[in-house]
């Protein structure tokens, strides 16, 4: 079972795993992603892929706490496994010379953006890359992403880091001063949805790479069907990346919403899980003995 | 002193055991319950040990039905299991759901005088029995050949193409995308028509044959079959991946919250048991009135199966009439015992959806029957003006399957047919790419287990004689 070699806060909920999954590593490619089981019972969950070591067979993936699979990954110490990661799936970014290439990440899409960044360098292009969160605590990968491109632009909804707005903001005054030749956008559906309606108007090629809900993420199952350009495609075999002017962001933010309810029931039981769980881990270590290392 | 075949034609056909429809309708245990030992051994009796035995040209996977038959009447079953075992990997499972009717029951000799032996019910008892004494011992294994097989895909095509291959000596390794290896026969079979700890035990054997599965692997993303023969050193590959892309109507609405393809809807339930949340992860909204579109054994599954999950009404839409059904007579029957409507001559033209984008009705239009088409079936014409709407707040679109291009897309050379199927010599199952064979759903577009496990059965032999020298492996005549 693949190992959790690394677990870091990067910002609050959101923890960076590295997992030892060392021909997987070698085999991916940017823009591709993995299924993520955390324990025996688990649901299958997609996730991006936030960097790729190849030499240590280290595959990064940057996680936001907002449910209960996503949750235990956080809680999932260093030396711990994981049930299954299974990938590379999907289709691999398209990766060419387009002169200027933009990258926008926005909160957690922030990782994901940068194996392209990356890609997109290594493949020659002048690369400049947004990333933009809430407010300054939540921004993270500002390093990577000042090596793995020319310029990087920062905003926050609060102005607490960089620009004050949002990466749509910055993405407008790059379109008034230096206009990209192609753009990739990585984020929550408002923020595609913004950077699309606005590279809509201006005519620039724009990719957006789409995390609906999945199972089996080889074209098995079809619950990952989106609308794009009135023809309905799987995300996992067809995706993940699909031009953001053809997409239909109404229908996506309507199927994510499929199983709330029982999102939270889950999410809820786990944070009770967790709090009485960090309890007996107090008494525990107030005990000096220490039967359990964590809560998952 | 044995029975004149006069005296055993007077037994009467066996009767199986069920469930109560209005209990199992609400339950996932399994829905037939097996013989005992003396109704195997009086259902055994009423063979007539042929001379020259019809039933088994009727088995795809070749098993000596008389002699297991003989042996379950005199009580042998440890022998009658060997029996089994010596032709087939996955008795359990086979003698379960494969359509006997139509294959080694329908040849049966006893069937031209009155019905025929119940060699199904026979052989589900024989491997039941032996799994709950343990397992036999082993069957020979050849000494290792020093050659390495790689099946993709662990429905039953791969796992018994993996189970004759390690039995000749060969090193084999399945790969498996999912993570629990059965393909099909986990994801998509549900529990009440085939458990899953007898898949589970079926894999098991094939493991102590010597046979490895990687699960999570998925050939076409991790490794290409190139890979395979190239990096990892395998010098032979056997695709069974089956028919897993699943085909919508095209029509407005389909990707309405509550529409799932049968994959999906068995998916959530039998793989990732979401009728046991929150104990399991994955959910599955409930549903009071479902539909599901189809005629085949996945839409008897699907409309059962919503049952099991609490629907007040679980209702069959079918574009034909009950005569040109694909499904099992016993499944049709079993579905209707246990309370599903039937709709006959009916097709959704469109779904309709609340403020919040869940489907809650389906309109459909009225079909008759006009010309035989392709499949020799009355093709259905729709009525013009006959539209109506029915409440629903669930739809199951099971109207078949195309076949999974991951692997065709990713193989350099591999010949595929119009379908997209991959094209294989009839008798040898070798593709256009010496070394690389293919059978089951994945050549034949979706079918049944047992066509299947034939297939890979039939595969492993050439695969065999390929790796001994015997063929170079590349004998499809395109």
């Amino acid at each position: 079972m693949p190992k959790v070699i690394e677990n870091i806060e990067l910002a609050p909920r959101a923890h960076r795993l590295r997992v030892e999954v060392p021909r997987l590593v070698q085999k991916a490619l940017a823009g591709q992603f993995v299924i993520v089981r955390a324990d025996e019972n688990g649901e299958r969950v997609p996730m991006s892929i936030g960097g790729l070591d190849r030499e240590r067979g280290l595959l990064t993936m940057v996680i936001q706490e907002v449910g209960k699979t996503s949750a235990q990954l956080c809680d999932t110490p260093a030396g711990a496994e994981l049930a299954d990661v299974v990938g590379p799936l999907g289709e691999p970014t398209e990766i060419k010379n387009f002169g200027h290439a933009v990258v926008v990440g926005g909160g957690i899409g922030i990782a994901p953006i940068y194996p392209v960044a990356q890609a997109l360098r290594a493949a020659g292009n002048r690369v400049t890359a947004i990333i933009g969160a809430r407010n300054k605590s939540l921004l993270f990968y500002r390093e990577e992403l000042g090596s793995a491109s020319d310029r990087l632009m920062v905003t926050t909804d609060d102005g607490s880091e960089g620009l004050k707005g949002f990466v749509s903001t910055a993405l407008q005054q790059l379109i008034e001063t230096d206009k990209p030749d192609w753009i990739m956008a990585i984020g929550p559906v408002p923020m595609m949805r913004s950077v699309a309606n606005l590279t809509r108007q201006h005519a620039i090629p724009t990719v957006v790479s789409l995390n609906p809900i999945m199972i089996d993420g080889t074209g098995m199952c079809g619950g990952c069907r989106v609308s794009v350009g009135g023809h309905t495609r799987f995300a996992c075999v067809d995706g993940p990346d699909f031009d953001a002017h053809q997409v239909d962001f109404d229908e996506l933010v309507q199927r994510q919403a499929q199983y709330k309810p029982f999102e939270k029931d889950a999410y809820e039981r786990y944070l009770e899980h967790r709090e009485e769980c960090s309890l007996e881990l107090a008494i525990q270590k107030a005990h000096h003995s220490e039967k359990t290392t964590s809560c998952r | 002193m044995p029975l004149t075949p006069k005296e055993r034609m007077k037994i009467p056909r066996q009767a199986m055991p069920e469930q109560l429809p209005e209990n199992r309708a609400h339950n996932f245990e399994e829905v037939a319950l097996g013989f005992d030992a003396v109704t195997a051994m009086r259902e055994a009796a009423r063979c007539l040990e042929c001379r020259q035995p019809k039933c088994i040209a009727g088995c795809p996977v070749e098993i000596d039905i008389p002699k297991f038959i003989a042996l379950v009447a005199a009580g042998d079953f440890r022998n009658a299991a060997r029996t089994l075992k010596d032709a087939n990997s996955l008795p359990a499972i086979c003698g379960r759901v494969c359509p006997q009717e139509a294959q080694c029951e329908n040849n049966c000799v006893v069937a031209k005088r009155g019905e025929s032996v119940g060699i199904g019910r026979l052989e589900r008892f024989v491997a039941d029995w032996e799994r709950e004494e343990g397992g036999v011992e082993l069957p020979p294994i050849a000494p290792p050949t020093g050659k390495k097989v790689a099946i993709v895909g662990s429905g039953p095509a791969g796992l018994t193409c993996a189970g004759d291959l390690a039995k000749l000596g060969h090193q084999v390794t399945v790969f498996e995308a999912l993570h629990d290896p059965g393909g099909v026969l986990v994801y998509g079979i549900p529990a009440f028509r085939l458990p899953k700890d007898i898949v589970k035990a079926e894999v098991d054997y094939l493991r102590k044959l010597g046979v490895e599965i990687k699960t999570s692997y998925v050939i076409g993303r991790m490794d290409s079959i190139d890979d395979l023969m190239n990096e990892l050193g395998y010098d032979a590959v056997f695709i069974g991946t089956g028919a897993g892309l699943p085909t919508f109507q095209d029509i407005p609405g389909e990707n309405l919250n509550g529409v799932f393809s049968a994959n999906e809807f068995l998916t959530r339930v039998n793989l990732m048991k979401s009728y046991l949340f929150p104990d399991y992860d994955t959910p599955l909204a409930s549903a009071k009135r479902v539909a599901v579109l189809g005629g085949g054994n996945t839409a008897m599954d699907a409309v059962r199966t919503s049952l099991r999950l609490g629907a007040e009404k679980a209702m069959l839409l079918y574009r034909r009439s009950r005569d040109e059904m694909p499904a099992r007579q016993e499944e049709i029957h079993h579905a209707e015992e246990e309370g599903v409507e039937f709709h006959f001559l009916v097709n959704p033209v469109r779904y309709i959806g609340d403020e919040k984008g869940w489907v809650k009705a389906v309109e459909m239009i009225r079909m008759e029957l006009g010309e035989p088409d392709a499949s020799g079936r009355r093709r259905p014409v729709p009525v013009p003006g006959s539209e109506f709407t029915i409440p629903v707040d669930r739809v199951v679109v099971a109207i078949g399957n195309k076949s999974n291009p991951l692997i065709q897309k990713t193989t350099p050379g591999l010949e595929t047919t119009k379908r997209g199927t991959i094209k294989v010599d009839e008798t040898t199952f070798a593709t256009s790419r010496p070394g690389v064979y293919a059978g089951g759903d994945i050549v034949t577009g979706g079918a049944t287990v047992i066509l299947a496990a034939g297939a890979g059965k039939r595969a492993a032999r050439s695969i065999d004689s390929y790796l001994k020298g015997g063929s170079n492996g590349s004998e499809l005549k395109i």
